[in-house]
């Protein structure tokens, strides 16, 4: 789960990190408050969505006075922010971040991530700031230094320290970069994060640190137990179809095809996909229905195919094994009555119980075509968007 | 023969009470697996059916001298549960739940290091040898005993879909593991190609994967140099958006890394046989594992 950066500053705060002085704004008279209550200038006034390259994009403009915040706020909210993260279509702002403009002497790079393979937490930092980070791993990969902290021990002042003297910090610069670190490491581990990421980290002209930016990413599987942390989704920054999905525990994501698809299971909904584009077509979603789901989720997992307006045709596929193929038939039957099904559908159904649920689907009425295995089943999308 | 799991596997089912514990407890008994306990707090000194529940995996494993757990705990609580069974010695942990905290993973992940347990998930359907047992929700009619082909993969269904194809192909299994669709988990695939490589029954490998991650290119480095059984492999998600977690929370195609491009071209320089179609499996493998039967269809 992603947060804005105002939202991230806030819990930077909350640990003693440092941030600018700012808050958020969702309309330019509050914009110019902000800005009036800093009492200083330059400002800086950054638009929030979850996605990167927003100065490139026209997002982060920087006002000398009052009435030019105003109009930049006036500006950017409500505007349609395209980025190279957004895709095309962009992405509608609806709230500002005012902040204090900073004195720059140096742009650093510093983030923490989970990594899968040695089960460690791994900071990575940079001399080379305010860049794409993967861009730099690829042409300059002396310029990142790395220390893996295992969970068990938790971060040590020799972690620290490899970081601050690789990115040639001493003297006091080097004690805060380890503080900061110290402390982000604790938010990082209390929150269950999955990324922080600060690009840039600046070194002030008077020779301070300070996180200009902020990024953070949650572990979905871990907001049981932080509500706080949930809390700060912003259903804005998702797509609809997502949102009406996760409402249902439907495992949904849109794509830009023509085929819709509902599968029980991660991997065979991602194996189904694919034999969509081997047919020649391409998939209008991810969706799997889990290995509980009940006919009331088959349901609403259909509807929400069917909203999407790209959808040509639908390809079914169950491998039933605690879901049984009965129950399963019985809720597509009840799904396809209910909902006006205007595009062909096609269902492939394997496992427990299926000579039941064929003949439910045979003896429906409703016009379906069946697919004895996977091969038939690519085969006949190909057929479908003919 | 088979790996990791026999005919002999003792069981004990932790969070043997509960909805789904209690059906696939009953599922694994009806196909054969010697299910001889389980754990519940707090209800020690019960029965499930006719099986005895204890409060605590030491003492389950004292009384029935089991060698294996099954893990239905709900995700808040499995890392303390796979933690007390690695506590307990106790030899093969199968852990079934899905929506385990990354960091609690993270910490059971150096726990199990040095100790004698091996885990298997979580978020997995389990391990099957078929014939013998069955410690998982796998639907076992699908699967075919008396080998010679061995299956590890890091899904649940698709594992379902490229068995009942070789099964339909009339190719049968010595072992089906399901390592799991989690970014960290026990069992990888090196260990169980390590295992298929070393088991004298099993004749060939079918070698499921998806995106995300690095699990796949490192297996097909191992199999360059290890394997000298013939190896088929499926990579899902080619068709997958980058930076989208598809379902798994494994399954993300991130900075460039983990696609499936990049997973296929790895296994195919290692010699790999890769099936570029799902619907298509059961056949390529007729015509790959054709040689190593005794009676070839």
């Amino acid at each position: 789960m992603k947060i804005h950066e105002y939202q991230a500053k806030q819990l930077f705060r909350r640990y003693g990190i440092p941030t600018p002085d700012g808050d958020v704004a969702f309309d330019p008279a509050k914009a110019r408050e902000v800005a009036s209550g800093l009492n200083r200038f330059p400002v800086v006034v950054k638009a929030q969505i979850h996605a990167g390259g927003r100065g490139k994009g026209g997002g982060v403009k920087l006002a000398g006075s009052l009435g030019e915040v105003t109009a930049h706020a006036e500006a950017i909210i409500g505007m349609n922010l395209v980025t190279h993260q957004t895709g095309a279509e962009g992405k509608m702002v609806r709230k500002v971040l005012v902040e204090a403009g900073s004195e720059i002497e140096k742009e650093l790079y510093l983030s923490l991530v989970p990594d899968r393979q040695t089960a460690c937490i791994m900071i990575i930092a940079s001399r080379a700031g305010g860049m794409d980070i993967e861009e730099v791993a690829a042409k300059t990969p002396d310029q990142i230094i790395k220390v893996q902290v295992n969970p068990l021990v938790g971060i040590q002042p020799f972690h620290c320290r490899k970081l601050a003297f690789g990115l040639g910090l001493s003297g006091s610069l080097a004690k805060d970069l380890s503080q900061m670190v110290t402390r982000l490491y604790q938010l990082f581990v209390e929150n269950d994060c999955s990324l922080v990421e600060i690009n840039p980290l600046v070194i002030t002209k008077d020779q301070r640190l300070l996180a200009l930016d902020a990024k953070m990413d949650f572990d979905d599987n871990a907001m049981f137990r932080h509500k706080d942390i949930a809390a700060l989704r912003d259903l804005d920054e998702e797509d609809p179809l997502d949102v009406e999905a996760s409402k249902y525990n439907l495992n949904y994501i849109k794509l830009d095809g023509n085929v819709g698809n509902m599968v029980n299971g991660a991997g065979l909904a991602m194996a189904v996909m694919d034999t969509i584009k081997l047919a020649g077509a391409e998939p209008a979603n991810f969706l799997d229905v889990g290995g509980g789901a009940t006919a009331e989720m088959v349901e609403n997992g259909f509807k929400i195919i069917l909203s999407d307006p790209n959808v040509k045709g639908i390809l079914i596929n169950i491998f039933g094994g605690i879901l049984r193929c009965d129950v399963f038939a019985s809720g597509v039957v009840e799904a396809a009555r209910k909902t006006a099904v205007t595009v062909p559908v096609i269902v492939r159904m394997e496992g427990t119980n299926v000579e039941a649920g064929r003949k439910i689907l045979a003896e429906s009425g409703l016009k379906l075509f069946t697919a004895t295995d996977m091969k038939s089943a690519g085969d006949m999308v190909a057929e479908v968007i003919r | 023969m088979s790996i990791f799991v026999n005919k002999d596997t003792r069981l004990i089912v932790s969070g043997i009470t509960g909805r789904e514990g209690q059906f696939h407890t009953r599922q694994c008994a009806a196909y054969g697996t010697k299910v001889v306990g389980g754990v519940t707090p707090g209800k020690g000194g019960t029965l499930m059916d006719d099986i005895p529940v204890f409060n605590g995996v030491r003492e389950a494993k004292e009384k029935t001298h089991a060698n294996c757990t099954m893990i239905f705990v709900p995700p808040p609580f499995a890392a303390d549960a796979i933690m007390e069974a690695v506590d307990a010695e106790i030899e093969l942990i199968v852990a079934i739940t899905e929506g385990i905290p990354v960091l609690d993973m993270m910490r059971v992940k150096h726990i199990l290091k040095g100790s004698g347990s091996r885990l298997i998930g979580p978020n997995c359907p389990g391990i099957i040898s078929p014939g013998q047992a069955k410690i998982g929700i796998m639907p076992g009619h699908i699967h075919k005993p008396g080998g010679p082909i061995g299956v590890v993969s890091r899904s649940g269904t698709l594992t379902y879909e490229v068995v009942f194809q070789l099964t339909g192909q009339g190719i049968g299994q010595t072992t089906c593991i399901g390592i799991g669709g989690d970014p960290v988990n026990g069992t990888n695939f090196i260990d169980c190609l390590t295992a298929f490589q070393n088991d004298p029954d099993t004749k060939g490998i079918v070698m499921v994967g998806e995106i995300g991650g690095n699990a796949e290119e490192d297996a097909a480095e191992f199999i360059r140099s290890n394997v000298t059984k013939p190896v088929i492999g499926f990579i899902a998600g080619v068709s997958a958006p980058p930076g989208r977690r598809m379902g798994h929370a494994g399954a993300i195609i991130s900075g460039g890394s983990g696609t499936a491009s990049a997973k296929i071209a790895a296994l195919k320089s290692a010699g790999v046989h890769v099936c570029e179609n799902l619907g298509l499996m059961g056949e390529l493998c007729r015509d790959v594992f054709n040689g190593l039967f005794d009676n070839p269809v």
